[in-house]
């Protein structure tokens, strides 16, 4: 199969859980990935870096959607256990000279665990209580960083090592763009799986009707809190090649302003949308550039004199995320992945599409 | 141990509690109404101070016209936000509502840093600062008029959800919206009403609080306080609301009572309501005087 039939002509039960329908979906994915792969030689250094930036936040938000989209829990402190896993792989590469790679997935672990103390409220909790209790782990987690001296450095912040693998020390955007690249293309494919799993459709359970779920024999505790486990493994791993990508972590970073960016992009991307999270984490890397150009655009004109914009662009950024935010859950509440399903749904039936 | 300084600490908790009770109970107003988590409560403060504080020094206006017409400004501001933003969103997801309001709350402090600065403006003077000797403590006399205030606005609530047509109906509607409908009150006309009232009372304390100390983006931290209130009192009682304000004012000042004779951790007037409030949860989440919400299986 080439093309995908112009409707739902299942047989079996595999082919209504493949990843990907056709064999051009495949070949287009690998693609892709190869035409990304040849990046570096294209691209300057400044737009790998946007890609390097939309890799980690990509996989953090893929996450919180885990979380929000796919188990209808909600979290306003997903920056806090970003920032854990950023100061925990610096921490444990310093302290125990372990190789920066293995440091990011440890992260991961770590900030799981964190997850799991603070997901424990979270077994008995939902909708707005769990938004308070974790808008709660935010302020407890930030004050953390601010005070353990041996653990983030402080209000000095701490530099953290480039990866380095075989010999190669990847320093620059141009090489740690592919250690990226290989984490997000691994993480996307864990949570792709993971939703056709017995656990991933437990979770997708929970969210639709969580009494029904407990009545089937769904254990809520347990996956509520595995979920936020989930979630804070996602974006510890996030955090950590945040860390290794500036060489330095500062505690003020992870404030609830970037919370509620993450929370942004999965709604931006739609809830419950693997690859929602990664245009969602696109979407809110690109938009300060778009105010920015805007702004470099109307510099010097009279709207510019009048409205102060060149000096206070971070305020505008900020109030690009809010109306952003806003605008989506008014007028495209399910995001841009449904928009992308309702263009290709558009081609599948093209001339005959009503 | 010094004596002095923790009755002064009390006495700074009381006032400061008393303030985060009025603002906890305009956000239980909103919950009680419309079932919105409103996360934006801090930036109602933060508004009706920079509205009022922008009338008095920009126009000049003298405090009993300036005031007035700022109030005036967020009846309107509370109805228009609520018709433009939060009906569109009646029937979605509790989750999709929380983040709507998160998403008014960053626009609208990036807004207010955007038009009026990140540095803190005093109020022209309105009233004589003085300070007043209580049992042999200092208090500023416009501490106490914030004190009186808060009172005021209680009393008011009171009054408002036990005698008027108006508060009768919100309550009306807050037990079940269809029998309220049937009954002849219009549902989006209360929603909007509470969304008006819960910005102005919001909008008072915001000034309280400006006259107090000044007008800057930091107003928006009540907001947040709110929340450890509300959970504390239980999210739909107004008495809670008022009692878990003062509590978390008092737990504040003493933690750093505590922290300042003690432990030296510093910061902790900020984080230990929150560290109350994880603990409230895991214990009693329905808070000491909310609804239980019993779910039979």
């Amino acid at each position: 199969m080439a093309l995908a039939p112009a409707g739902e002509f299942h047989a079996s039960y595999r082919a209504d859980m493949t990843i990907m329908p056709t064999r051009n979906s495949r070949r287009a994915l690998l693609l892709g990935i190869v035409l990304l792969c040849f990046a570096p030689l294209v691209l300057g250094r400044y737009e790998l870096g946007l890609l390097i930036n939309i890799g980690f936040m990509g996989i953090a938000a893929l996450g919180l959607n885990i979380l929000v989209g796919f188990t209808g829990q909600i979290s306003i402190g997903h920056a806090a256990f970003f920032g854990v896993g950023a100061f925990l792989s610096a921490y444990l590469h310093e302290r125990f000279h372990i190789p920066v790679i293995l440091c990011i997935p440890l992260a991961g672990l770590g900030s799981a665990v964190v997850g799991l103390v603070f997901g424990l409220p979270a077994a008995r909790l939902k909708g707005l209580y769990l938004a308070i209790a974790t808008l709660a782990a935010q302020f407890i987690l930030e004050d953390f960083f601010a005070r353990a001296q041996w653990f983030t450095g402080g209000v000095s912040g701490r530099m953290t090592e480039a990866v380095e693998l075989f010999g190669i020390r990847f320093d620059r955007e141009e090489s740690y763009f592919y250690v990226v690249l290989a984490f997000t293309i691994i993480m996307f494919v864990m949570a792709a799986n993971l939703m056709r799993t017995r656990d991933g459709r437990a979770l997708i359970a929970v969210r639709d009707h969580y009494l029904s779920a407990e009545v089937m024999g769904i254990n809520l505790a347990y996956y509520r809190t595995l979920s936020f486990a989930i979630s804070s493994f996602y974006a510890g791993i996030g955090g950590a090649l945040y860390a290794h990508y500036l060489f330095f972590v500062s505690v003020e970073a992870f404030n609830i302003l970037f919370s509620i960016q993450f929370l942004a992009m999965v709604i931006i991307g739609g809830l419950g949308s693997v690859m929602g999270s990664l245009m969602g984490a696109a979407f809110m890397v690109l938009m300060p550039e778009g105010v920015q150009a805007l702004a470099d655009m109307l510099a010097g004109g009279w709207i510019d004199r009048t409205l102060k914009l060149g000096a206070s662009i971070s305020f505008l950024r900020e109030m690009a995320i809010g109306a952003a935010i806003i605008l989506f859950l008014v007028f495209e509440p399910d995001g841009l992945a449904h928009r992308w399903k309702q263009i290709k749904a558009y081609w599948k039936l093209y001339p005959f599409s009503h | 141990m010094e004596t002095g300084l923790l009755f002064q600490l009390v006495l700074n908790g009381l006032i400061v509690g008393a303030l985060y009770g009025v603002v906890a109970m305009s956000f239980v107003l909103i919950y009680k109404a419309s079932q919105v988590v409103n996360f934006a409560q801090g930036e109602f403060m933060l508004i009706g101070a920079w509205a009022c504080w922008w009338l008095l020094t920009y126009w000049q206006l003298p405090f009993w016209i300036g005031f007035p017409v700022a109030l005036a400004f967020m009846t309107v501001f509370g109805v228009v936000l609520q018709v433009t933003v939060l009906r569109p969103l009646i029937g979605e997801p509790v989750i999709s509502v929380i983040m709507a309001t998160v998403g008014l709350s960053i626009f609208f402090q990036a807004l207010m840093k955007w038009m009026f600065g990140v540095f803190a403006q005093p109020f022209p003077a309105i009233f004589p600062v003085e300070r007043i000797r209580i049992m042999g403590l200092e208090v500023q006399s416009v501490y106490l008029l914030s004190i009186a205030l808060s009172l005021m606005i209680m009393l008011g609530f009171w009054w408002f959800f036990n005698f008027s047509k108006h508060g009768l109906a919100m309550r009306a509607t807050a037990f079940d919206q269809q029998v309220a409908q049937s009954l002849g009150i219009s549902v989006p006309q209360v929603f909007a009403m509470s969304w008006a009232i819960s910005a102005v009372v919001s909008a008072v304390a915001g000034v309280v609080v400006g006259v107090v100390s000044g007008v800057s983006s930091g107003l928006s931290f009540y907001g947040i306080k709110v929340f450890p209130a509300v959970i504390l009192g239980g999210l739909d009682s107004v008495v809670g609301a008022m009692l878990g304000g003062i509590i978390v004012g008092l737990l504040e000042n003493l933690a750093q009572y505590v922290d300042s004779q003690w432990l030296n951790w510093g910061n902790m007037t900020n984080i230990a309501p929150f560290y109350a409030l994880i603990i409230i949860l895991l214990i009693k989440p329905y808070g000491l005087f909310g609804t239980k919400n019993i779910e039979r299986v």
